[in-house]
């Protein structure tokens, strides 16, 4: 592998209340490999969004980065050694930000602005960020609108008389402007109905081949992912429980999480077999009991569980090296074959090797 | 769609070998105005039958008509055409005793459970107020509560009783709508996007509760979606609506794994996969743009013509009308031998049989 353009190392950040922090991601370690699409999915609470902001520093207090650095190695950076994200100073920061690292938000229909038109709203971020002339620089935005596939004359169009598929076109031809090499997209396609979310999705993939940018794609979606990215990261209570290939992740999940998350989707082909999905609730992280934050919700969880330090390890077995889990109770194989449910009373039988062998 | 009552006539229902219909809609439409002469058809001669004990989904887009649907049923909008009949009776939205009656028998649960429960009351508020409304006098309200409770499975029942929607998750806020809605012990259940707003672990505990509730309390349940995977995995009947027209109809397994319509198929081909994992969209495919998602339903003609890849010019000068392919399915499409040759060539000889119905029994 390639050295990482964005290599997240450590990373951890609270939100303070004033009932105490709120750890929404704790020691993440994430890196993405140029030209690569790595899907990070979680539940609703489960830090995916907090993760990407923070890595761009986009968190306002009461959010903070409590530790843990941001490792940028961009081509336009012009120095051998990674840029700290997390440190740089403020006017480098406004410089890679969009430039060399564009998000494309949640939601299109709120982020952009109803009294302004599109042309407006992408003209703004072209010359804050570009300094073009104005000529070139409504060339350059015809230009986006044709990349997406949206006609020129919608440049005068206000978001209100745009689809939603639209709009968040229109979103991602701005996030594109700058030529960059990071997107990170969180859930881009949620609102959408599933024909359009297909549309933008083959647009997404279709593009970053052309460009040739990094994707960080945060969804809750995973059958969308196991789709659409190279590799998986799947966070539960602002933690990652297991990271590899999509390949590995649908064939030899190591996590129980994962597995569950697998069992969430019914599937639209093959036998229609009863699913359960993952009973009971999101944790409050407030108040994380010690161990694996996943315990009261999983089917294989033994005393041990509550010692586990939630580093994570490779998994033996698996086709992708860098596949790894934080569990060192559960291994995909038992889990196949239904030994764990019954018989996971014997960690020391663990498949999980805990090297801490990590990326 | 003149002729669509005449090939309806033999259409049955999948749904029925469940229990006996209890609501019924023949030809229902609702037209919008919108100033100047302008008329939105919101939804388009829709016949569908909701059976006691099964599951009927509503597959569709957004702005396709499906809510416009479940709430003609629910009597919050009186239709333009067409009648609903609950239980043989005639029902029109009026102010009498018998519509009031109605509004009991058929519920309807809200797709957000954030908006749909009032922050300010308990959960056992909003109960106890359904089962004093909707079972009157004489009864043991604190006891129903409980009851309710368990019956959507919100255990220890009395901890929830003094709980307030904030302290719930999203997933148990949804079982209070449920249990609000079972207060009326209905006969009829209109879920409209039930978990669309809720986690992905735990929709299909959800789907699960819905359908033992709907198999334990013989309530006839209509569900609303735009996602087709969980209909299959959930419902008895699929609908698949655009532009406010039924355009397929028939058993979920048999729409899901053999659809006629070009739309169903667009539907299903679009739908994340997660078997598929050599897919299109890692090769970065974009055959499926051919779909052509920029324009809206055609006004004239077959609804679905201007992004139908096999559209011609009867396509786009006349709207078809659903034309049986089996005793229990129908689509409504000129080009039927073409998209689906399979299924039109052997209509006549192999019709789905009731064995093929008990085998997708979950």
């Amino acid at each position: 592998m390639s050295r990482p353009v964005l290599d997240i190392k450590d990373l951890s950040i609270a939100y303070r209340t004033p009932g105490g922090d709120v750890r929404a991601v704790s020691h993440v370690n994430l890196a993405l490999s140029p030209g690569e699409v790595v899907g990070l999915c979680g539940e609703s609470g489960s830090g995916k969004s907090t993760l990407a902001y923070g890595a761009c520093r986009l968190l306002r207090p009461p959010a903070v980065i409590t530790g843990g650095s941001v490792l940028y190695s961009g081509k336009r950076t012009g120095s051998a050694t990674p840029v700290d994200i997390l440190r740089v100073p403020d006017r480098d920061l406004r410089a890679i930000r969009w430039r060399d690292i564009a998000i494309v938000f949640q939601s299109a229909m709120n982020a952009l602005n109803p009294v302004l038109r599109v042309r407006d709203q992408i003209l703004d971020g072209i010359q804050a960020h570009l300094r073009l002339p104005r000529g070139e620089a409504q060339d350059k935005a015809a230009e986006l609108l044709d990349l997406v596939g949206i006609p020129r004359d919608r440049l005068r169009s206000y978001p209100h008389e745009l689809s939603g598929g639209m709009r968040q076109r229109v979103m991602i031809a701005m996030a594109l402007a700058a030529d960059p090499e990071v997107v990170i997209m969180d859930e881009p396609t949620t609102a959408l109905d599933v024909v359009v979310q297909r549309d933008i999705l083959a647009q997404i993939v279709e593009l970053k081949e052309r460009l040739g940018f990094s994707v960080l794609f945060i969804t809750h979606d995973m059958s969308l992912l196991l789709e659409l990215a190279d590799r998986i990261a799947v966070m539960y209570a602002g933690q990652l429980m297991e990271l590899g290939a999509s390949a590995d992740i649908k064939n030899m999940p190591a996590h129980p999480y994962t597995q569950g998350l697998l069992r969430s989707f019914p599937s639209l082909r093959g036998a229609r077999r009863e699913l359960a999905g993952i009973p009971g609730t999101t944790p409050d992280l407030r108040s994380l009991p010690p161990g694996c934050p996943f315990i009261p919700r999983c089917g294989y969880a033994v005393p041990a569980c509550s010692e586990v330090d939630m580093s994570l390890a490779r998994v033996l077995g698996a086709v992708d090296p860098g596949h790894v889990t934080a569990c060192p109770i559960v291994t995909p194989e038992s889990a196949a074959t239904g030994v764990g449910a019954a018989g996971a009373t014997v960690p020391s039988e663990a498949g999980a090797s805990k090297e801490g062998a990590l990326s | 769609m003149s002729t669509e009552s005449a090939s309806q006539a033999t259409l049955q229902s999948v749904a029925a070998t469940r229990g006996a219909l209890a609501l019924e809609t023949t030809g229902l439409s609702k037209d919008f105005r919108l100033g100047r002469g302008k008329t939105l058809h919101a939804v388009r001669d829709v016949s569908l039958g909701l059976y006691k004990g099964a599951v009927v989904a509503l597959v569709g887009e957004s702005g396709s008509g499906k809510s416009t649907v479940a709430r003609m049923l629910a009597g919050q909008e009186k239709p333009t055409a067409g009648t609903v009949t609950l239980d043989g009776q005639l029902v029109s939205v009026s102010g009498t005793r018998a519509f009031r009656r109605y509004k009991s028998e058929v519920q309807y649960v809200f797709q957000d459970p954030f908006g749909s429960l009032n922050p300010v009351h308990t959960v056992g508020y909003h109960l106890s107020r359904a089962v004093k409304l909707h079972q009157g006098r004489g009864i043991n309200v604190q006891q129903q509560v409980i009851a309710l409770l368990e019956q959507v499975r919100l255990t220890p029942a009395a901890q929830f009783i003094a709980k307030y929607p904030h302290e719930l998750s999203g997933g148990q806020r949804q079982r209070v709508s449920f249990a609000r809605a079972l207060a009326a012990q209905p006969k009829v259940m209109l879920a409209d996007e039930p978990v669309s707003m809720l986690d992905v672990s735990i929709r299909l505990e959800m789907l699960n509760l819905l359908d033992d509730l709907c198999k334990r309390l013989h309530l006839a349940l209509l569900y609303i979606t735009h996602d087709i995977a969980s209909a299959r995995y959930f419902a008895d009947e699929v609908l698949v609506m655009y532009a406010g027209q039924v355009v397929e109809r028939g058993p979920a397994e048999d729409i899901t794994q053999q659809p006629a319509h070009p739309y169903t198929q667009l539907l299903i081909a679009s739908a994340p996969d997660p078997d598929n994992l050599g897919s299109v969209l890692k090769s970065g495919n974009s055959a499926l743009r051919a779909g052509g998602t920029a324009s809206g339903p055609a006004l004239v003609g077959c609804p679905f013509s201007t992004r139908c890849p096999l559209a011609d010019d009867k396509c786009r000068a006349e709207n078809p009308a659903l034309h049986q392919l089996t005793a229990v399915r129908a689509a409504a499409c000129w080009r039927l031998p073409e998209a689906a040759p399979a299924l039109v060539g052997s209509a006549a000889v192999n019709p789905s049989s009731p064995e093929r119905i008990v085998n997708v029994d979950k």
